[in-house]
Formats: C-alpha cells, structure tokens, sequence
C-alpha cells in the first residue's frame, strides 16, 4: 500500500507547485518600491525644455505616475483608459515619458489626447531605472507622505483601476491631507 | 570559416562601449554583468542583452564602478530598485534556506530510496521466474 501512497503523494504536492506556480506571470516583477519613498526626480517636461518637473511639485498630494513611451504598444492600447481615469478628476495623472522622442511624444499628445497634467521627459531612462521601471506601461500610486502605495504592470484598464488604484487612493485621502 | 562567422555575430552587437583602463575594473564589469538579470528578456543577464533597458543598467553599473562602489554597494542599487529577483545569486536569508538547501535535500532523499529500494532487493529471492511475479505480497 504505501509503494502507492509515496508516490502518490509526491506527485500531488508536484500537482499542487506547478498548479501556483504556472498561474504566475513571471514577468510581474513585484517591486520593492511599496511601502517606500517614491525615489526623487527632476527632468525637463516634454512639453517645454525650459520648464522643470520634479517630484517635488507633487508633495502633498496624491498623484500616480504613468510610464510610457510612443514606441510602447501596450501604452496605446491603455491610453483611452487613462483618458477616462483623467475625467473622474480624482488624483492628477503625472507622466513619465520613457527613452522617446521628444516630437514623437508631443504628436502622441495632440493626436490622442493628454491625460497628464505634465511629462517629465526622461530620455536616458535614469528616472526609470530609480524607481525600478523595467516595462512600459507602468503605473505607480504615491501618496501625499510620497510613499509608494502600488504599482501595476501592464496595460491598466478602468476595471484594474477602480479595484486595485481606487481603494488605496480613498484610504490614503481619508487618512489626511497634510495640507 | 561559416563556423568562425556564426561565432563573431554575437560578440558584435550587444556591449559596444570601450572597455575600462583598469584591468581590475574591467573584470569586475564583466562579472557584475553576468551576474544581474535583464528585467525585459527575463533569462538573460545584462551583459548578454541587447535589450535597451540592459544598456541602461550596463551604463549605470559602468559609472558605479567608476564612482568606486563596492561590489556590495552596487548590488544594493539594483536591488533596491528592482528586488532581489534582479540577482542570478539570491542572497542566504531565512526566506530563501529552502532554495538553498533544495539540492541537498533533495541529493539525500533520492539516496534514501536508492538505499532502501536496493536492500530491499537484495532480500528478494533471486529465483525471478514469472510464477513470483504473478504472487506480490
């Protein structure tokens, strides 16, 4: 009887591994980012090289950072989402433009519609590599005390939003704004 | 001669930068290099890619080396920024014992069935007709 069980057994704990670990997606890398300071930065805006944007305009509030790139395809397909997240107004939509083009980005822009209230234009893509960007589209949540609450990998849709961004963004509204 | 083309497409492409004048740092690029993954083209590391984020990390790992960091400092940046799965070598730590111990553990239970199927065996009757093979205890 046991010459059976053994065996058996072993292979239903393989079962069991193989079954959680197949349904992972190995490219979702979880990011050590939450729960931390959002890493600090100062870039030119896509929209004006003279103007600055820095993490430190956002002190305060509430803000979510969006990754992108024109040459990111997945950036396209979720760019209608963050137009409609834009409307409901809740928290401003700051971007990151990736290693693009500065024109290439501005046409995007004009064509699609802005979301942001602004791009810092990260060329040399040393922003993203602070804060552990390694697959446009990103999208990070930061709250008013500038830490980390989360981040999504991948297109985000309305549905993703408003289960795994909204939430958060409610709690952290709730718990005080310093201001 | 296609075999010696075949083996210099690779070596073309992916690092185009000078090497460094330091021998010693140049080592350290090197193993550095192959020791931390590419975040795009998950099973590669970033000395391999020719990936555009793995420039960028061989350019700051390039000017990390150049600012004098340890090899510890260094690790700590990448990780810090992209955890520990940005290491081909994860650190010993409670959460990985497991991982580490697999292969030894692992080695010891295959030697215990072996030990234990092959006594087990010596004690059969060496007599292998199918009449004994028809009658399993």
């Amino acid at each position: 009887m046991l010459r059976y069980l053994i065996p058996g057994a072993v292979f239903l704990v393989l079962v069991g591994f193989f079954w959680v670990g197949l349904q992972r997606d190995p490219r979702v890398v979880p990011s050590p980012l939450i729960g931390k300071p959002a890493p600090q930065f100062e870039l030119q805006s896509v929209e004006d090289p003279a103007r600055r944007v820095s993490s430190e305009d956002f002190a305060g509030r509430v803000y979510v950072l969006n990754v992108w790139g024109t040459w990111c395809g997945g950036c396209r397909e979720e760019h209608g989402a963050l137009l409609a997240i834009e409307r409901q107004g809740l928290v401003p939509i700051v971007g990151l433009n990736w290693k693009d083009d500065r024109d290439l980005a501005r046409r995007w822009l004009n064509e699609l519609g802005d979301p942001y209230v602004v791009n810092a234009f990260d060329e040399e893509g040393r922003v993203a590599i602070d804060w552990g960007v390694y697959g446009a589209p990103e999208t990070f949540l930061v709250d008013a005390n500038g830490v980390v609450l989360h981040k999504h990998l991948a297109p985000i849709t309305i549905e993703i939003w408003e289960r795994d961004f909204v939430p958060l963004i409610e709690a952290a509204g709730a718990q005080g704004d310093p201001s | 001669m296609l075999l010696l083309v075949t083996l210099a497409i690779p070596a073309l492409g992916i690092d185009t930068e000078p090497p460094f004048g330091d021998p010693q740092l140049q080592a350290r690029y090197e193993r550095l290099g192959k020791e931390l993954r590419c975040l795009v083209c998950q099973n590669q590391a970033i000395a391999d890619s020719n990936a555009g984020l793995a420039s960028d990390l061989r350019r700051e790992l390039r000017e990390l080396l150049e600012a004098g960091k340890t090899d510890e400092e260094i690790q700590k940046f990448m990780t810090d920024r992209y955890g520990d799965f940005v290491l081909y070598r994860p650190p010993v730590a409670p959460r990985t014992w497991l991982l580490w111990a697999a292969p030894v553990l692992l080695l010891l239970i295959g030697l215990t069935v072996v030990v234990t199927v092959v006594r087990r065996r010596s004690r059969l009757p060496l007599d292998d007709s199918p009449d004994n093979e028809s009658h399993p205890a």
